[in-house]
């Protein structure tokens, strides 16, 4: 009886292990959706320019995404994006695809492609 | 009489008692409430108003709040329990369309309409969303005028 709780105990922690993600992972995601290499130099350029909307991305964030950023309208403090700095960032696809749904429509009227995606993000993984 | 006498007396010594807003515990809505501002207490707007605003989540004061559909249904679901109150009244405009500011509620306006536009101004301030600029405890649900420092 004792072996398959410790086996299932195993087999949860796998399964836990493999859910979670790394910044990597989703760089990797973004590529292969892109069919393309990311390009960091890219990506640091749609982060701080704007794209037809009030906003640009570093509005918020800063153009310095290893510090912490304040919303453009509410002025709530928001943590540091570029995950050498916070290293909850882009670790939950829930979130990550939450967050560039509502912000690329709020910058740009539109979903981003896959390819500034991975150069957004290439660029924040640049930033130390 | 003298339990009026009581009662006044208790009332007196806790003036800020109004000015608390109890907010049972619920994740979700701390989680995607407060991202981009504060997680404002369900009690300052009325059911009617937190089910305008949650049915308008792409259309969040001119930013993109969506959520998914099963996040959103318990979220506005946790509104709609505990919105509103004695306090609060009604929170609809003059036509009866849902207010879905608060600060645009006929509480907000009252308990406010000392503060000039130029203290809103103010660059640790700037927006009548930032409760916590001023109210110093808001962020329990503690609106008490004694917590209140107006940065200048």
């Amino acid at each position: 009886m004792r072996f398959p709780l410790l086996f299932s105990i195993a087999l949860s922690l796998a399964a836990s292990v493999a859910q979670a993600e790394t910044p990597r992972d989703f760089l990797t995601r973004f590529e292969k959706e892109a069919g393309a290499a990311a390009s960091a130099e890219r990506g640091g350029r749609f982060f701080t320019s704007r794209h037809g909307s009030e906003w640009s991305c570093s509005s918020c964030h800063t153009e310095r995404p290893t510090q912490g950023g304040r919303h453009a309208k509410t002025e709530k403090d928001i943590q540091p994006l570029a995950p050498a700095a916070n290293a909850a960032r882009f670790t939950d696809a829930a979130k990550v695809d939450k967050w560039f749904r509502r912000n690329c429509n709020d910058v740009a009227n539109r979903v981003c492609t896959a390819q500034e995606k991975a150069d957004v993000l290439a660029w924040l993984l640049a930033q130390k | 009489m003298k339990r009026t006498l009581v009662l006044l007396l208790a009332a007196a010594s806790f003036p800020a008692l109004a000015d608390r807003y109890v907010v049972p515990k619920h994740a979700a809505f701390e989680e995607e409430c407060a991202s981009c501002h504060m997680a404002y207490p369900p009690q300052m707007l009325d059911a009617h108003s937190w089910q305008h605003l949650m049915n308008n989540l792409p259309k969040h004061f001119g930013t993109d709040a969506s959520l998914d559909e099963k996040r959103r249904v318990a979220i506005a679901d946790f509104l709609g329990k505990n919105a509103g109150g004695r306090k609060t009244g009604v929170t609809a405009d003059a036509k009866g369309n849902p207010l879905i500011r608060i600060t645009e509620t006929e509480r907000f306006v009252r308990k406010h309409r000392q503060i000039a536009d130029a203290v809103w101004q103010r660059p640790a301030i700037k927006s009548k969303a930032n409760c916590t600029a001023c109210h110093t405890t808001a962020a329990e649900g503690n609106y008490s005028d004694d917590n209140v420092r107006i940065p200048r």
